[in-house]
C-alpha cells in the first residue's frame, strides 16, 4: 500500500509520465544539442522505469484496482515494451543526426508513446485501456508526419491518423455497447457478469466484434492491416524501426487480456474472429511480401505474418499459449531491433537503404554484416537454430495442446511461403554479383553497436541456455 | 570406454575450427591457411569417430557414449546424444566424407573461401549431430539446420541455375520437415517425452500412427528422395560445386533412410505395416523411371542423379521390407551408395575441372590420355553397377534376397533396376572413356594428380573393403537392427 505521497512517484507510470515532462522541458531549454542530449535522458529515464517496474511489484497501482491490473505477464510486457523502446531510441539517434532531424520532441514523443503503451499493457477497464490506447497512438501519428518537409512521412502520418481514429471510433462504439449490456467498464465486472449466461446475447456479440475490429487495427492483423505497410514506408525510418519494434508489443498484450478477462468463458465466440485474423494475417503477410521490393514494406508484411503466428497461440487460450506469446514476443522484438539496427547503418550511395536490390554485394564490402542480416532473415524465417524457432515451436505446442491440428498445419504452410522471401534477401545478398564496390556504407556508432551485438548474441545463443527466458514466461498469469 | 564426452566433441569440433577460421582474415596469402585449418579440423574429426568405431561394444544394441544433460526446464527435452549400430557408420561416413570434400575443393573454389569452408564445416556439425541425437527435438534441429549451409554451398558457389537450384532444394525440403515438426510435438504431447528410446516401444494408437507416419513421411520421402519428391535433386546437384554434390548424394540423402528406420520403423510399426505396398510401390516406379530417366540424359552429373534416386529406391524397399536381410541390405546400399555416388561426383568434378563441360558428348576416349582416372572410374562404375567384389554388390544382394520372403514382384522389380543400372552406367562408360580421341580439346587432358589421388584412392579401397568384407560392417549394427525388428514385430503381433 501507499504509505505516504513519496510513494506515488516510484510507481513506474507515474514516475515515467512526470519524467517524460521533465525532457521535455529539459530539451526546451537546450542551447545546442538538444536533441541529442534528450535523447541520452530518455534512454536513462526508461532504464530507471524498467528498475521500477521490476522492483516495485506490490504497491503498483493499488489505489487504481478498477483502472488497472497487475500481474506478472503485464510486467514482463511492459519491459519487454521499454526494453524496445530503449533500443529503438539508441539506435535511430544516429539515423535522425544523418537526416538532420534534430527535433528534441521525438525521443519525448517515444516516452509519452512507451507511456501509453505501459497503461495499455496494464489496463483493467475499457476506458483507461481507451485512453491509454488514444495516448500512445497520437504520439506516434505525430512521430510518423515528423519529417514536416517530406511529403511521404506526411502522407504516411495523416493515413496512419484516419485510419487510427477509424479503428479508435470502431473500437469506442464496441466499448459503448459491451458497457450498454454489462452495466460495467471493469474487466472483472463484465467477467463476473457475464459468467452468469451461456450465451451472448446480439448486443454483446456486435460489442465483442467492434473492439476485435479495433484492436485487430492496432495489431495490424489481415483484413485491417492496410495501413501497415503504406506508415512503415513513409515514416523516416528511425520511426518504422519504433513502429515495428514495440506498438506491436502492448498490442498484443492488450489483445491477450482482453480475450481471456472479460470474455474468458466465451472462448467459442472470439476464438473464430482471431483464427480467422490469424490465417489471414499469416498467409497475407507470406504472400504479400514476396513481391516487394522496398525493404519497410517488406518488414511491414513480415510482421503482419508474425501477428499471425502470434494469434495463433491466443486461439490456442492455454497457459502454454501464454507462454508461447510471450517467448515469440521476446524473439520477435530481438529480431527487429537487430534488423533496424543494421537498416539504420546502411547508407548505399550516401543515401539510406530502401531498395532489397542494393544489397547486392554487400558480402563483399561487409561480411560480418551480411552474416549478420542473414543470420536475422533464418531467424525470422523460423530456421532452426535461432531464436525465431523456439518462437514457432512454443506456439505449435501450444496450438497442438488445443488439438488445433489444423491450424498449425496452415502454420507451417506459410511459414514455408515466407522462408521464400526471407531467403530471396539472403540471395541478393550473398548470390547476386555485384556491379560496383564500396557504394555500400555501413557506419554504426558504438552504442548502437553494443545493442547490435546483444541481440545477436542472443539470437544464436538462446540455443544454448533457453532456460533463463522459458523460466520467466512460463510462470506468467495473465 | 571413454570417461570423456566423445560424441560431443566430435559434433562440435568443426563448429570450434569454423570459429577459428572465421578470425583468419582472408586475403590472397592467408586463404591457404583457412583450408589447412578447415582440412586439419575435418582430418581430427574423422580421427576420432575412428575411436567411435574401435571402441564400439558389438553386444549391445543400444546406444552407447550416451551423454545427457537437462536442456529445457518446462519441457522434457535434453541435449541427449549417442551411438547406436545405425548412426555409427552415418558418422563415420560424414567424417570420411568432409576432409575429401574439403581436398577436392582445394584449387577449384576461388572466392570466398572463407565462407565456403565455414559452410562446410558448420555442414559437418549438424550432420554428425542429427545422427547422433537421440532427443528427437534436438534431431530435428540437427535436421533443418542442414539446410542453411547447403543452401549457401548450392547458392554461392554453383553453376549457372544455382539460385533457382538453391531455392528449389531449400523450399522442397522444409516444407517436408515443417510437417514433421508437427508430428513431433504431437508425439511429445501423448508421450512427454522425446527420447528416441522410449518412443521406439511405446506406440501409438492405431490412428495416430497413420498421421504422424504420413508427417515423418513427407520429410524423409522428399529427402532421401523418393518418386515423385525427387524433382528438386537432379537440379541440386547438377547446379551444386562438386564437393557440395558429394555431400548431398553422401550423407544427406541417408539422412532420409536414416529417419525411414529411426521413426517410421522404430516408431511407428502398425502404420508402417500399413503403408508397406505404397513404399513398394513407389520404390519399383522409382527404380525404373529413374533409370529410364538416367539412360537419356547428356549431362554425366544428372545422369548420376537420377542413379541416385534408383538407388535409393533399393534402399527403400529393403527398409521397408522389415527383415534382416533387407534392413542390412539397406544400411549397406546407403554406406556403399554414400562412398561409390560421392567418388563419382568426384571423378566428374576431376574432368570437370580440366574442362569445363559435363556434357557426355563433349569427352571420349580419355583412357588414351588418362589411364589411371580411367581404371578408378571404373572401380566405382563397377560399384555403382553391383559387380561382386564391390560394395555395392552386398547391398542390392541382400535386399534382394530380404525381398524373396516378401513377394516375388517386388524383386522383379529391383532386380530389373539391377539391371538398368548396368545398361546405363556402362553406356556412361563406354562414352566418356573407350575408343579414341575425337575432340581436339582432349588431346592435352592431363591424367589425375597426387590430390586426387589422395582423395579417390581411400574411396576406392574402402568400396572394395566393404565388398570383400562386409562383416567389417555388418556386425556393429546387426544387433541395433534386430532390435528394431524384433520391436517391430511384437508391436504388429499384437
Amino acid at each position: 500500500m501507499l504509505n505516504n505521497i513519496y510513494n506515488i512517484f516510484f510507481i513506474p507510470e507515474i514516475f515515467l509520465a512526470c519524467s517524460s515532462l521533465v525532457c521535455l522541458l529539459f530539451g526546451l531549454f537546450l542551447k545546442k544539442n538538444a536533441f541529442r542530449q534528450t535523447s541520452n535522458l530518455a534512454v536513462f529515464v526508461l532504464l530507471l522505469t524498467i528498475f521500477l517496474v521490476y522492483y516495485d511489484s506490490e504497491s503498483n497501482f493499488a489505489n487504481y484496482k478498477s483502472l488497472f491490473s497487475h500481474s506478472s505477464f503485464i510486467n514482463f510486457f511492459k519491459i519487454l515494451a521499454l526494453l524496445g523502446s530503449i533500443a529503438s531510441i539508441i539506435i535511430s539517434k544516429d539515423y535522425f543526426l544523418g537526416i538532420k532531424l534534430k527535433n528534441f520532441e521525438i525521443p519525448v514523443l517515444f516516452l509519452f508513446s512507451t507511456l501509453g503503451m505501459m497503461l495499455m499493457i496494464a489496463s483493467n477497464n475499457l476506458m483507461s485501456m481507451y485512453l491509454a490506447i488514444e495516448l500512445q497512438s497520437l504520439s506516434l501519428y505525430v512521430a510518423a508526419a515528423i519529417k514536416r518537409d517530406s511529403i511521404s512521412s506526411a502522407e504516411s502520418g495523416v493515413k496512419y491518423f484516419i485510419l487510427g481514429a477509424l479503428s479508435s471510433g470502431i473500437l469506442l462504439y464496441g466499448f459503448s455497447l459491451i458497457y450498454g449490456f454489462t452495466g460495467s467498464m471493469n474487466f472483472d465486472d463484465i467477467s463476473f457478469y457475464l459468467s452468469k449466461y451461456d450465451n451472448l446475447n446480439l448486443g454483446l456479440i456486435f460489442g465483442l466484434v467492434f473492439v476485435m475490429v479495433g484492436l485487430a487495427f492496432k495489431v495490424s492483423a489481415v483484413p485491417f492491416h492496410m495501413w501497415t505497410p503504406d506508415v512503415y514506408e513513409g515514416a523516416p525510418n528511425s520511426i518504422t524501426g519504433f513502429f515495428a519494434i514495440v506498438p506491436k508489443i502492448a498490442a498484443v498484450a492488450l489483445i491477450y487480456r482482453f480475450c481471456l478477462i472479460p470474455f474468458e468463458n466465451f472462448y467459442l465466440e472470439w476464438s473464430q474472429i482471431i483464427l480467422f485474423l490469424s490465417i489471414a494475417s499469416m498467409f497475407l503477410g507470406a504472400i504479400a511480401a514476396i513481391a516487394q521490393s522496398n525493404i519497410k514494406r517488406l518488414l511491414a508484411y513480415s510482421s503482419i505474418g508474425h501477428i499471425g503466428y502470434i494469434l495463433i497461440a491466443l486461439v490456442a487460450a492455454n497457459d502454454d499459449g501464454i507462454k508461447a506469446a510471450s517467448i515469440y514476443m521476446f524473439s520477435y522484438m530481438i529480431m527487429n531491433v537487430a534488423i533496424f539496427a543494421i537498416l539504420l547503418s546502411l547508407k548505399v550511395k550516401n543515401e539510406y537503404l530502401i531498395n532489397i536490390s542494393d544489397l547486392k554485394g554487400l558480402s563483399k564490402s561487409n561480411p560480418i554484416v551480411s552474416l549478420a542480416i542473414s543470420i536475422i532473415m533464418l531467424s525470422m524465417a523460423g530456421i532452426p537454430p535461432f531464436i525465431g524457432f523456439f518462437g514457432k515451436f512454443y506456439v505449435l505446442i501450444a496450438a497442438i495442446e488445443q488439438e488445433l491440428y489444423v491450424l498449425s498445419v496452415l502454420g507451417v504452410l506459410a511459414s514455408v511461403i515466407s522462408a521464400f522471401y526471407y531467403l530471396r534477401i539472403i540471395k541478393i545478398i550473398y548470390f547476386d554479383e555485384s556491379i560496383s564496390e564500396g557504394i555500400i556504407n555501413f557506419k554504426i556508432s558504438f552504442q548502437s553497436k553494443i545493442i547490435l551485438s546483444l541481440s545477436l548474441f542472443l539470437i544464436i545463443c538462446f540455443i544454448f541456455y533457453p532456460s533463463l527466458l522459458i523460466n520467466i514466461s512460463a510462470n506468467l498469469t495473465i | 570406454m571413454i570417461d570423456w564426452p566423445l560424441v560431443s566433441v566430435i559434433i562440435f569440433l568443426p563448429l570450434i575450427g569454423a570459429l577459428i577460421i572465421l578470425f583468419i582474415k582472408e586475403d590472397e596469402l592467408t586463404s591457404i591457411n583457412i583450408k589447412r585449418a578447415a582440412l586439419l579440423t575435418t582430418l581430427g574429426t574423422f580421427i576420432l569417430s575412428l575411436i567411435l568405431w574401435l571402441q564400439f561394444d558389438y553386444s549391445n544394441p543400444s546406444y552407447q557414449y550416451e551423454e545427457k544433460f537437462r536442456w529445457f526446464d518446462d519441457f522434457n527435452f535434453f541435449y541427449h546424444v549417442g551411438v547406436d549400430g545405425i548412426s555409427l557408420f552415418m558418422i563415420l561416413l560424414s567424417t570420411f566424407l568432409t576432409p575429401l570434400c574439403i581436398l577436392a575443393s582445394w584449387n577449384n573454389i576461388k572466392k570466398r573461401v572463407k565462407e565456403y569452408m565455414l559452410s562446410f564445416l558448420f555442414l559437418e556439425t549438424v550432420m554428425i549431430g542429427m545422427f547422433a541425437s537421440i532427443d528427437i527435438l534436438l534431431f530435428y534441429i540437427f535436421f533443418e539446420a542442414v539446410l542453411i549451409p547447403m543452401y549457401l554451398i548450392i547458392g554461392i558457389w554453383g553453376g549457372n541455375r544455382r539460385i533457382y537450384a538453391s531455392f528449389k532444394f531449400f523450399l522442397y525440403t522444409l516444407l517436408g520437415s515443417v510437417l514433421m515438426l508437427i508430428a513431433i510435438i504431437v508425439m511429445y504431447r501423448n508421450t512427454s517425452s522425446m527420447s528416441i528410446e522410449f518412443l521406439q516401444g511405446n506406440y501409438f494408437s492405431y490412428n495416430t500412427q497413420l498421421f504422424l507416419w504420413l508427417a515423418f513421411f513427407a520429410s524423409f520421402a522428399v529427402k532421401i528422395p523418393m518418386w515423385p519428391f525427387h524433382t528438386w535433386l537432379p537440379d541440386a546437384h547438377v547446379e551444386a560445386p562438386t564437393a557440395g554434390s558429394v555431400i548431398l548424394a553422401g550423407v544427406l540423402l541417408k539422412m532420409g533412410g536414416y529417419g525411414f528406420i529411426r521413426f517410421s520403423l522404430g516408431m511407428l510399426p502398425e502404420a508402417t505395416e500399413f503403408f508397406i505396398p505404397l513404399i513398394m510401390t513407389l520404390s519399383i516406379v522409382a527404380i525404373v523411371y529413374t533409370s529410364l530417366v538416367a539412360l537419356a540424359q547428356t549431362d554425366i552429373k544428372k545422369l548420376i542423379a537420377y542413379s541416385s534416386v534408383a538407388h535409393m529406391g533399393i534402399v527403400t524397399i529393403g527398409i521397408f521390407l522389415v527383415n534382416q536381410q533387407g534392413l542390412e541390405g539397406a544400411m549397406m546400399q546407403m554406406i556403399s551408395h554414400g562412398l561409390v555416388s560421392a567418388a563419382l561426383f568426384l571423378c566428374v568434378g576431376v574432368i570437370y575441372d580440366r574442362m569445363h563441360t559435363r556434357e557426355i558428348e563433349f569427352y571420349g576416349g580419355l583412357v588414351q590420355r588418362m589411364p589411371l582416372y580411367a581404371t578408378v572410374f571404373m572401380i566405382f562404375m563397377l560399384g555403382s553397377v553391383g559387380l561382386p567384389g564391390t560394395s555395392g554388390f552386398v547391398g542390392e544382394f541382400l535386399v534382394i534376397i530380404g525381398a524373396f520372403k516378401f513377394s516375388s514382384y517386388v524383386v522383379i522389380g529391383a532386380a530389373f533396376g539391377i539391371i538398368l543400372s548396368a545398361v546405363y552406367m556402362l553406356y556412361l562408360y563406354k562414352r566418356i572413356i573407350f575408343g579414341t580421341i575425337t575432340n581436339n580439346k582432349l588431346a592435352d587432358i592431363l591424367d589425375i594428380n597426387t590430390r586426387e589421388k589422395i582423395i579417390l584412392i581411400p574411396l576406392a579401397i574402402s568400396v572394395i573393403l566393404l565388398g570383400i568384407f562386409p562383416n567389417l560392417f555388418l556386425d556393429p549394427m546387426r544387433l541395433s537392427l534386430e532390435l528394431i525388428i524384433t520391436n517391430y514385430e511384437i508391436a504388429n503381433a499384437k
